[in-house]
């Protein structure tokens, strides 16, 4: 191979893109000439400094905000003749009725629109088939499941005893980011549990707000945020986020 | 061409989930391609409203280089728009250019050796002046991280123009970077 050849092919093969052979041949002409084996280590160094330096720019977000307000916005009023065709249509999963305890991460100044998207992925939920990607009542098939699909560990906690039963788990998207949801019942109600964390500590008490005719209970505890999206009343709801609270400050 | 209101609000959130993860990067590859934060911006929602209206009809390859495709058209009609400031305009580089030898100093500096880490700031100013397309290729491959195959989609040109590509602006980075070194010295 010559000096102009390997010129070329040395960075398809710092970049993986040669098959063995060629590779075998790029390293061996390498192996024997100072010039070419000092552009790849260079090239080398260089890349690397490249990714260490972070060369990347984060969109400013006013951008993210004039591209979202170009976009057609989802439906501002939920059709409830559509969720109910989702129950028609759907599996036994999907005929329970709809409740949703969402926890996520997020700015204040984006709480709104943050909970016009926790309502809109608690209506994706209830379509035929997207409730639960792993379905289990047993707290210790849930949780596992989440290991390495977030950054966080949502606490999965079974709450039979209390009124409210476990039957799944789902990776979920809101804010543009995947978050999870722990999914319960109560009578033909389903629960979602949405977690991520809060870069803040500080403990926020409960507050209930309506959108679209769902209840949506939203509070801070330990480095998480969680918000309930319902159909429940705002009473029951209340006592969902209660029992949650009082058994995640259960010893054990 | 405004988005009309009757567009399906199931295919806006479709379109969100699979588009909007990658703004940053494509603001990166705008701010690369014209050097300009203003500019990218306005390239960036224009790649992000041509994408939605062309979604309908989207099947792949991956939602990154596609979305890379329609915004290097973006940035192209901004330098057509631009013409009357040659400078600056991307311009497919000569042929003699392309077949120019890649880097004939290091002929006579064997020895040649980086010995400094840049930090970012001065990264991106030796790439900023490379010239297109070889800043493209450059970023499409370092900063992306695409393959050279989406790289060839990205650019439209063959495979084997991206390899030629991409050696020459290593080389010119590289000339580039020593020559820093030097001057700090």
């Amino acid at each position: 191979m010559t000096c102009d050849e390997a010129d070329v092919l040395l960075h398809a093969l710092m970049d993986g893109e040669l098959d063995a052979g060629h590779a075998r041949d790029v390293e061996d002409h390498i192996a024997g000439c100072p010039r070419c084996a000092a552009a790849l280590r260079d090239y080398r160094e260089m890349s690397k400094a490249i990714s260490e330096a972070g060369m990347s720019y984060t969109a400013p977000a006013a951008l993210r905000q004039r591209i979202e307000a170009a976009l057609p916005q989802p439906r501002q009023a939920p059709n409830r003749r559509a969720v109910l065709r989702g129950f028609a249509m759907g599996s036994a999963v999907s005929a329970l009725a709809a409740t949703g305890l969402v926890a996520i991460v997020l700015r204040q100044d984006d709480i709104e629109r943050i909970q016009s998207e926790v309502v809109s992925a608690h209506l994706r939920s209830l379509q035929a088939g997207h409730l639960t990607d792993v379905i289990s009542t047993d707290q210790h098939t849930v949780k596992p499941w989440f290991n390495g699909k977030l950054d966080v560990s949502p606490p999965v906690i079974d709450l039979t005893a209390q009124g409210f039963t476990l039957i799944g788990g789902r990776l979920d998207y809101v804010d543009a980011r995947a978050i999870g949801a722990v999914v319960y019942r109560r009578r033909q109600h389903v629960i979602n549990l949405f977690v991520s964390q809060t870069s803040s500590t500080e403990q926020r008490a409960a507050k209930t707000n309506t959108i679209q005719g769902f209840n949506i209970r939203h509070w801070s505890d330990r480095g998480l945020n969680y918000w309930a999206v319902s159909d429940l009343a705002k009473d029951e709801l209340a006592e969902f986020s209660e029992k949650f609270e009082s058994a995640m400050r259960a010893p054990g | 061409m405004p988005i009309k209101a009757s567009d399906d609000p199931e295919k806006a959130r479709r379109f969100r989930e699979a588009a909007l993860p990658y703004l940053n990067d494509a603001y990166t590859l705008a701010r690369y391609l014209l050097r300009n934060a203003a500019d990218a911006e306005d390239a960036v929602q224009e790649c992000y409203l041509r994408a939605f209206r062309h979604f309908d009809g989207y099947r792949g390859p991956a939602m990154k280089p596609w979305l890379f495709a329609i915004l290097r058209n973006v940035c192209r009609a901004e330098y057509a728009r631009r013409a009357t400031t040659p400078v600056s305009a991307i311009e497919d580089v000569p042929e003699s250019a392309e077949q120019a030898p890649l880097w004939q100093e290091a002929e006579e500096t064997p020895e040649a050796q980086l010995q400094h880490r840049w930090d970012a700031d001065t990264i991106r100013r030796l790439v900023a002046a490379l010239a297109e397309p070889f800043r493209e290729t450059f970023v499409l491959r370092e900063i992306q991280n695409l393959s050279y195959r989406e790289i060839a989609e990205v650019a439209e040109v063959p495979v084997g123009t991206v390899m030629s590509r991409l050696a020459r602006a290593r080389a010119m980075l590289r000339s580039a970077w020593l020559a820093e070194e030097e001057q700090q010295k």
